[in-house]
């Protein structure tokens, strides 16, 4: 605890940094995947191969993956953010694909037989009533990015993993504790509040079947 | 108004799953589409707002090819209706009506001032039901809300799949009776499916009837329960095709008009005079015509003389609106152990009278039919 107690500026930059970099990584998952996974709706024979390779890129071990990537995007920032990206892709892309495609077809079809374009059943029914799924993957990506964002400070992408790997090179427990510490409760709190972004959205989810009671509210 | 020709759907696992159907719908008609599950009802009616194209034969709506139409304003120009509502559940009920007005960018006012008029008109209160999400309403309520969604823009054609089917069976004879109602207010040309006779006869101008994609009959309810075209008809409308076809004629068409009455302040004396021409029970008015009762001819010989109507005559008595069924008038009988039922109009007065003989009459005599069908 020592550490922790002493150093409070370095360890909370480091977190901010780890922060930055699990946020971005998230977004620019989302921003890639979740058109890959509209796409894949639209062309359903591209969905077996797609997710194959994405399923691939999933099972790489970290360090295997960055040995990789260093050849073309060199240290830091870079390669993490692009494997971050490549690890994302399988849960992004197969929970928008099963968000779309579960929904009850009737409420499709009703939307289609009142004259909705293929742009506006996508934007005002699909992607909506899609969210609560692919926000499941957001989920899991989430927590996955701020852990494997702790094993890129070892190409020098920094964030707390610096602090973690100090910490196993100099036999200092304190900085590994005020490394993991904070990892620990960033991954806990992120997934606490996207837990709740997620059950808001799936209230729509819930299915509409005629026979299932209405519940007041 | 609709004209399908020679139109067939062969699905791509080699199904046909409709055959060669030819069927003239006229402007302001209902025809119900009717015949057992998997016959092609919903195939033959999503061919027509295009949820899916037929494999051969044309449809022709106002003349023109819908092939040749943009499906998207083909659709728009056509309410549907389906049974598992298909609400958004993401939308409030105002949204879902609205659906169809902002998706023609019509302006905001207009779009809410319509949502009003046909919550209204489907029997929602706009000021409770506006806000609230399809997932908090009943099974009927969805389903008004499903009925105003499809009517937003007044389109001239509505195309309505199984739309009660799946509410119970008060709720059901409740929406249908106010949809016959509504239909009578908006007139549109609607095709109705259904695998339920006794709604078909309660809505249909015309039934066609399905049997493996094909139409076996199409013609009106009458004709239907009277020469059914083959086997498979006669089964399909069913042994209890008397009874049904009481459901297809109105109290008003049936009961006996000039009867005779008394009033509440009459004589006993004068009401035997009346008796002795061989009534055995005279329905008692009051001087605004409304039905008080009745009075039989033994209570009528057991008073005397000098008393009063209102104090010899037995209330309640039972009574059924002009515009009921005979199918409901013999329920009530039935039920009420009634002989007779006084017949009263819409401001409760006393317009006839429905006996046994009435039903006896129009079931029992084929020649009635020509007067009163169609
Ligand atoms: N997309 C499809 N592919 C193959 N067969 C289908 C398809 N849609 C419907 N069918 C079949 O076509 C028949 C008619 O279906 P449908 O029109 O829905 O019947 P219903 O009269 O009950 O509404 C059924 O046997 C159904 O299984
Ligand atoms: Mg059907």
């Amino acid at each position: 605890m020592h550490y922790l107690l002493q150093n409070p500026e370095r360890v909370l930059s480091l977190t901010i940094d780890h922060i930055q970099i699990s946020a971005a990584a998230v977004m620019a998952s989302v921003a890639i995947g979740v058109p890959i996974g509209i796409v894949l709706t639209r062309l359903r024979f591209l969905q077996g191969i797609v997710l194959g390779i994405a399923g691939v890129l999933y099972t790489i071990p970290a360090l295997a993956l960055f040995a990789m990537l260093i050849p073309f995007f060199g240290l830091g920032f870079k390669p993490t953010m692009v494997a971050l990206i490549l690890y994302s892709q399988l849960a992004i892309i197969r929970n928008t694909v099963s968000g779309i495609e579960t929904i009850n077809p009737s409420i499709i079809e009703a939307a289609t037989g009142m004259g909705m374009s293929g742009m506006q059943l996508l934007f005002l029914v699909q992607i909506p009533l899609g969210l609560p799924v692919v926000m499941a993957g957001i989920r899991m990506i989430t927590v996955m990015a701020i852990g494997v964002a702790t094993i890129a400070s070892y190409i020098g992408a920094g964030g707390l993993g610096d602090l973690i790997f100090e910490g196993i090179f100099t036999f200092d427990t304190g900085k590994i504790i005020a490394g993991a510490l904070p990892i620990c409760l960033l991954a806990l709190l992120s997934d606490r509040i996207l837990v709740k972004v997620q059950r808001r959205l799936e209230q729509w989810r819930e299915d509409f079947h005629i026979g299932t009671q209405s519940k007041e509210s | 108004m609709i004209k399908l020709e020679n139109v067939t759907k062969r699905f791509a696992n080699g199904f046909t799953a409709v055959d060669d159907v030819t069927l003239e719908i006229q402007e302001g008609e209902f025809v119900v589409l009717i015949g057992p599950s998997g016959c092609g009802k919903t195939t033959t009616m999503k061919m027509i707002n295009r949820l899916i194209d037929p494999t051969a034969g044309r449809i022709l709506i106002e003349g023109t090819d819908i092939s040749k139409l943009d499906p998207i304003q083909l659709r728009r120009r056509i309410g549907y209706v389906i049974q598992e509502v298909g609400l958004l559940p993401h939308m409030t009920v105002a949204e879902n009506i609205a659906l169809v007005p902002r998706l023609q960018k019509w302006p905001r006012a207009k779009q809410m001032q319509r949502v009003e008029e046909l919550l209204n008109m489907v029997g929602l209160d706009p000021e409770t039901s506006l806000q609230k999400y399809p997932r908090q309403l009943s099974g009927g309520q969805r389903q008004r809300v499903g009925v105003a969604r499809a009517l937003a823009v007044d389109p001239p054609i509505m195309l309505m799949d199984e739309p009660f089917g799946a509410l119970d069976p008060i709720t059901r004879e409740q929406m249908q009776d106010e949809f016959i109602k509504l239909q009578q207010r908006v007139q549109k040309t609607i095709v109705f499916v259904t695998h339920d006779m006794d709604e078909a006869l309660k809505f249909a101008d015309r039934i066609a009837i399905l049997d493996r994609g094909r139409i076996v009959q199409c013609d009106t309810p009458r004709a239907i329960l009277h020469n059914p075209a083959n086997n498979f008809v006669r089964d399909f409308v069913g042994t209890d095709h008397t009874l049904k076809q009481l459901s297809l004629i109105k109290v008003k068409d049936a009961m006996i008009e000039n009867i005779s009455t008394v009033r509440l302040e009459d004589s006993i004396h004068n009401v035997r005079q009346l008796f002795a021409t061989g009534y055995r029970s005279i329905v008692v008015v009051d001087e605004q015509g409304m039905v008080r009762g009745y009075i039989n001819r033994e209570d009528a010989e057991k008073a005397s003389a000098s008393q009063r109507v209102s104090e010899v005559m037995v209330t309640p008595i039972s009574t059924i609106a002009h515009d009921k069924s005979l199918k409901e008038a013999l329920s009530k009988m039935i039920r009420n152990d009634a002989g007779y039922l006084a017949v009263v109009n819409e401001q409760s007065k006393l317009v006839g009278i429905i006996t046994s003989s009435c039903l006896h009459k129009v079931v029992g005599e084929p020649y009635l039919d020509s007067g009163i069908a169609v």
